[in-house]
Formats: structure tokens, C-alpha cells, sequence
């Protein structure tokens, strides 16, 4: 993985420096919090329901045993023993106190992390494929081109006033599993006819209170091309995008009310005059970024234990079934690490259970972790030789939860239990939803589905791109939650649609189970998907099972 | 009692812990909602925001929640968003239930 250089190390302690400064100077009353405020959320620093919440950027969501080891030991020192790893792929404390974030941003930069761009109007923590370097169908390693945006994007003097947050997403592979649709710039690595690797750029995608789909700007962008390309996008958005209205102001908006033709034409025209200036990336850089990114030296292992262990064990096969990814080599898994045991908090890990991952890392799995913006874990490279004894520590760890990808492998924001904006609580909702299917012993036979619940409009938790969405909303000082459904978050994204109105906390729950009897009762096949199936028949059956009495009294 | 019949309590978060406190009786700070004061008056509580709202050193972003009186006109909290403040998270054991004897400031 890249290595900070003697530029990124002294950067960032240089901005740790700053901020402790700036705490010292709200404790003693020096600074208002209008004029902190600015400063903490450039560092990352929220102040939520219960306390301040520190969100750290793991950039392309990539960890190594150290970095884990050193979140694991803030989760102790600073916090109550845990974090929670978002959709953004980040990792969030939700307990510092003020005093003490400025240790903690020390303590990062030990590790080459850091809280920077992690919240406010400029270019986020760009986001890759959690399976980057790793999956079978992949063109090229996001990361690459990720790497090179971070370091692009951070402290880019011309970006930190934008209208808006701006986020981008990688993928490498056809099958896109970064959501590069649901962003502000989406990059999608392909070849051309002639066998060359660039770039499809999507731009103008977003969730929250106005949902887009982002639509192709350039369909195919030589890979030179990139750094001029996006400062064009972004220079025509800093230009044009809305400034009087907050609400209005994402790229999605100005792509939405300008039109694609025009806008294309002024970032098209922008990008001449961007390309002209640029000098290209110096080619040290593209060696050293190429180098770091380099797949790990892949041994041959037998994995005969692996063959042997899922003849004998029911557990470890279902296990394998649903956890494990194919991998680029033969003799090895991509292992997705659940967060989502029944009953839990989607993305929670305690210190110990990141101590444990970062050991498998370090031993089996060439140091490698990953986060997705599903909330999971991902040990990319391991061979399938040492899943038996990774299943083993992974079960003494509470870690061996079969569910990737069913029910209760749901998307949940942080919703009410912790978060300033939210309308309603989100968390709640994942554990009755895993614990009431897990009762009723239907996730296996529902078998692939996404369920994602946001706590607001914002739509933190991804619920326009689930095949269920759950949005949950304040009537009257009560929570209520809206049901859409049909959406999707892959490479063939569709935002969901509402199905009626919204559902009392009490009576989720049982609505989701009729949804879901009638699916069962549907499918043509158990293979046909909820999704296949809804996509297939439409939200009618399904809005009838939703509310029944309201379909009875109509007939 | 019917939403147009709540009273009101002053709450802000704290500066160094960032957790939720509350105007109380003698004009000081409390971890603990039972504990804070109750207002009848709208304009009684705008009055004594806009004073506290100057202790801008000990706690961040002041502003007026409607509450119920409960027993002994004890301040309860009528918004669902009121009453995760005063209870902390559902999910862990933690925030001001698991801190209930920890009300000074």
C-alpha cells in the first residue's frame, strides 16, 4: 500500500500542530464556536447527540495491520472500545473528548492516517472497490487512480470553498461494487476497441433529499487525461454550481437544471485549457503510486484442509458460501469479515475484534484490510488454505457471522442513536429486522438481497439503492419509516421508488415480513432474486402485502 | 397533555465532552433532564436562553426544547430526538444512563 513520504508525514503533523492550537484556543475561550466550528469539521471533529464524533478517512478503504492496531488502541484510550466503520468508508468514534482529539490526530499520524476532508465543502475521502487488486473480473487496481485524486484533492487550494461536498468513486472492474453511480464523479476503468485502459466518467450521481443516477460525461477518458479532466469538472462546478440554496447545491443540480449538452461543452472546453497548463504527472510519482499498488507475492498453497474442512462442517460451508469471493488466483479467497452479527450494530467493530483482524491480516492475509462502504471487513488475499484456521479465530472473536449479502447483512447510517441530523433512528431498525428473520430461519431461503435504512433524507444509509429501503422520518416528534423499493446500487443503478406511506417503529417490522412472504410466494424460482423478482412484476404484489387493508377496501 | 400544552427547557451540549446539559433552577448547568428547569412561559425561556446562550465558554449551541411536566413537574422530554439526548444511544449501555450518578459540570 502507498507510504507516506516525508511531504505527507510533515503535512499532516503540521495540520495537527494547527488544530491543537485551535482547541487550546476554544478551551480558553480565545475562539467562538462560530469561528471553531469551521475549523474542527476541516479536522473531521462533529458534535453530535451525545457527544463529539471524530471521523477518520481510510482512503479507498485501505488498511494494514498497523493502522487497524492503532484504531483498536484509540478505540480504548479516547473512546469506549469501538468504531464504526461507515458507507464512506471511514471509520467514526463517536465518544472523544475535545481535549483529547488532538492526541488522537497524533496518534493517526503515527500510522499515516488522518481526519482531514472528512467532512465540509470539498473533495471527500475518495472511495474505491473494497475488492480492489483482489477481484477476479478486475481491469485494473482502483486504488491506483484513487491515490493519485487523494493526493491531488488534499488541501487543493481552489477546492476547499466548494458549493457543496464533492465525492468521487473508483471502480476497476465492470462489475461496480463503489456505487460509481450514486456520486458526484464516478470513474469506471475500461478499454477501448483498441485494448488501451481509461476511463468512463459519470458525473452528477447523489442520494440524499434529490436522488440522481449520474450520467456518462465522457465515455471513454485516456488515463493521462484524468487529472486535467476532473480539475475541469470540478472548476466548471466551482463556477456554476448553486451557492444560495444548500439544498441546491450538489453538481446533481447543476447538471440537472443546465442539462448534460451544456455542461459537457463548458467541461469540455475547460479541460482544453487544463490539459494546455498541465505538465502530466511526473513519472517518479506513477512509479512509486504503481509500486505501491503492486499485488502482493501470491503463493501456491494446497488447499486441501479448505476441500476437507466444508465436506465436514455445515457451519464453515455456509460460511464460505456467503463470505467468501472469488479472488484474481486460483488459490485464494477475497474474505468478507461481517459486521452485522444478529442483534448488532451495522459496522461495529470493538477493539479486540480489530486486533484480531489485523493479526489475520498480518499472518495469512499480506497485511491487507479493507473497508466497504457495505460496512464490512475485507481480508483481500488469503489463501484458501488458511480459511479453516481465519474461520476458527474469526468465531472466537464473535466475527463468523454467514450472512453476506442476505437480510441481515444490512446498511444502516447511525440514525437517531447518535447523529445531529437525524429524523429517526436507523440502528434499531437493522437489529429487529436481523434478529426477527434470523427467528424465523428465512435468510437463507430469501437468499441475496440489500436492505438499507437511513435515519434522514440524507440518505447516509444508501436506502434509494437498496432492493428494500428504509427511510426513517420525524411525524409529529414520532419516528415513522418509508418503504421504497426497487433500487440499485451496482453498475445498473435505479433509485427505488416509495411504495405508500410510512410504517410506525412497531409496525416495520411485520410489513417487511408480509414483503417478504409474498416474494417467497412469487419467485419463479428460489434463484430469482427480490430484486429480479420486483424488477419482473413491479412494486403492485409487493404494495399489496404492504398494506393490505388499504388494497382490500379498494377491491 | 396535547403538543400545544408542553412547556420548555433550555439544553445545550457541553464544550470539553460535548454531551447534552440543561439550564437548571439556579442558573447553572445540569447533566440530567429531571433536573433542569421548566419553563411555562415561552418568552421566559427566550429570555433566559438569550443569557445563556453568552456562556458560550462552557457549552455549545443553546436553543429551547419542548418538554412535558412529569412527576413532581419534572422536565420529560416529548420529542423522540429529546428523549435519545437524555437517555444516550439504544444500542450500547453508554451516554447519560449509564452515567446517571455524573450530574455536575
Amino acid at each position: 500500500m502507498y507510504q507516506y513520504n516525508d511531504f505527507d508525514q510533515t503535512f499532516v503533523r503540521d495540520r495537527v500542530k494547527e488544530f491543537r492550537g485551535q482547541v487550546e484556543r476554544r478551551i480558553s475561550g480565545a475562539l467562538t464556536e462560530e469561528e471553531f466550528k469551521p475549523l474542527r469539521l476541516k479536522n473531521g471533529l462533529y458534535l453530535q447527540l451525545h457527544a463529539y464524533m471524530l471521523r477518520v478517512a481510510i482512503p479507498y478503504g485501505t488498511l494494514n495491520s498497523r493502522q487497524m492496531r492503532r484504531l483498536a488502541d484509540i478505540a480504548d484510550q479516547w473512546d469506549k472500545g469501538y468504531g464504526h466503520f461507515t458507507t464512506r468508508q471511514n471509520v467514526q468514534f463517536n465518544w472523544p473528548r475535545l481535549k483529547d482529539v488532538p492526541d488522537i490526530l497524533d496518534a493517526l499520524a503515527d500510522v499515516s492516517m488522518h481526519a482531514i476532508q472528512t467532512s465540509g465543502n470539498c473533495i471527500r475521502n475518495v472511495t474505491a472497490d473494497h475488492f480492489a487488486g483482489a477481484a477476479a473480473d478486475e481491469i485494473e487496481d482502483p486504488r491506483q487512480t484513487a491515490e493519485l485524486l487523494r493526493q491531488w484533492s488534499t488541501d487543493h487550494p481552489e477546492f476547499q470553498y466548494l458549493p457543496r461536498k464533492f465525492k468521487i468513486a473508483v471502480t476497476g472492474s465492470p462489475n461496480d461494487r463503489a456505487v460509481t453511480r450514486a456520486h458526484d464523479i464516478g470513474i469506471r476503468t475500461l478499454k477501448n476497441n483498441e485494448g488501451r485502459p481509461g476511463y468512463e466518467i459519470l458525473i452528477g450521481g447523489g442520494l440524499g433529499r434529490t436522488p440522481m443516477i449520474g450520467q456518462v460525461v465522457r465515455d471513454f477518458l485516456p488515463k493521462d487525461d484524468l487529472l486535467p479532466y476532473v480539475e475541469a469538472i470540478l472548476r466548471v462546478y466551482n463556477l456554476h454550481g448553486r451557492r444560495d440554496n444548500k439544498y441546491k447545491a450538489r453538481i446533481k443540480i447543476l447538471l440537472h437544471e443546465t442539462g448534460l449538452a451544456i455542461l459537457q461543452k463548458q467541461i469540455e472546453a475547460e479541460f482544453r485549457a487544463c490539459k494546455a497548463r498541465f505538465l502530466g504527472v511526473a513519472p517518479t510519482l506513477t512509479k512509486t503510486i504503481a509500486e505501491a499498488f503492486a499485488p502482493p507475492n501470491f503463493v501456491a498453497l494446497s488447499p486441501t484442509d479448505y476441500h476437507e474442512r466444508i465436506k465436514r462442517d455445515t457451519a464453515f460451508r455456509q460460511w464460505c458460501e456467503t463470505n467468501i469471493t472469488e479472488h484474481r488466483e486460483n488459490s485464494y479467497a477475497i474474505l468478507t469479515v461481517s459486521l452485522k452479527p444478529v442483534g448488532g450494530t451495522p459496522g461495529d467493530a470493538n477493539s479486540s475484534q480489530m486486533r484480531v483482524i489485523a493479526d489475520i491480516a498480518e499472518l495469512f492475509g499480506h497485511d491487507e484490510i479493507r473497508i466497504s462502504h457495505e460496512q464490512n471487513i475485507i481480508l483481500p488475499h488469503l489463501p484458501l488454505s488458511h480459511l479453516p484456521g481465519v474461520y476458527d479465530r474469526l468465531c472466537e472473536a464473535g466475527l463468523e457471522t454467514a450472512n453476506v449479502g442476505l437480510i441481515s447483512d444490512i446498511i444502516a447510517c447511525p440514525g437517531m442513536d447518535y447523529c445531529a441530523l437525524a429524523t429517526a433512528r436507523s440502528i434499531p431498525v437493522a437489529q429487529e429486522i436481523s434478529q426477527r428473520f434470523d427467528a424465523l430461519r428465512l435468510e437463507r431461503k430469501v437468499g441475496p438481497i440489500k436492505i438499507k435504512i437511513s435515519g434522514c433524507i440524507n440518505a447516509c444509509g444508501h436506502h434509494h439503492v437498496g432492493d428494500i429501503g428504509i427511510l426513517g422520518l420525524d411525524r409529529a416528534g414520532v419516528e415513522n419509516y418509508q418503504i421504497t423499493l426497487g433500487g440499485d446500487a451496482t453498475e445498473k443503478a435505479r433509485i427505488g421508488k416509495r411504495a405508500g406511506p410510512g410504517f410506525a417503529f412497531e409496525d416495520l417490522i411485520p410489513a417487511l415480513e408480509r414483503l417478504l412472504d409474498v416474494y417467497l410466494t412469487l419467485r419463479l424460482t428460489p434463484s430469482e432474486t427480490f430484486g429480479a423478482c420486483h424488477q419482473r412484476l413491479g412494486s403492485k404484489p409487493f404494495q399489496h402485502a404492504l398494506y393490505p387493508e388499504q388494497f382490500q377496501r379498494a377491491a | 397533555m396535547s403538543r400545544r400544552d408542553h412547556c420548555w427547557v433550555i439544553t445545550s451540549n457541553h464544550l470539553m465532552e460535548g454531551d447534552a446539559i440543561w439550564l437548571n433552577s439556579r442558573g447553572g448547568w445540569t447533566r440530567h433532564l429531571h433536573a433542569a428547569h421548566l419553563f411555562n412561559s415561552k418568552s421566559d425561556a427566550e429570555a433566559a436562553l438569550e443569557k445563556a446562550d453568552r456562556e458560550r465558554h462552557i457549552h455549545v449551541g443553546a436553543y429551547l426544547a419542548a418538554a412535558l411536566p412529569g412527576v413532581n413537574r419534572q422536565p420529560e422530554p416529548q420529542h423522540v430526538r429529546e428523549r435519545m439526548r437524555t437517555e444516550g444511544p439504544s444500542n450500547y449501555f453508554h451516554g447519560k444512563q449509564a452515567d446517571a450518578q455524573n450530574v455536575s459540570i
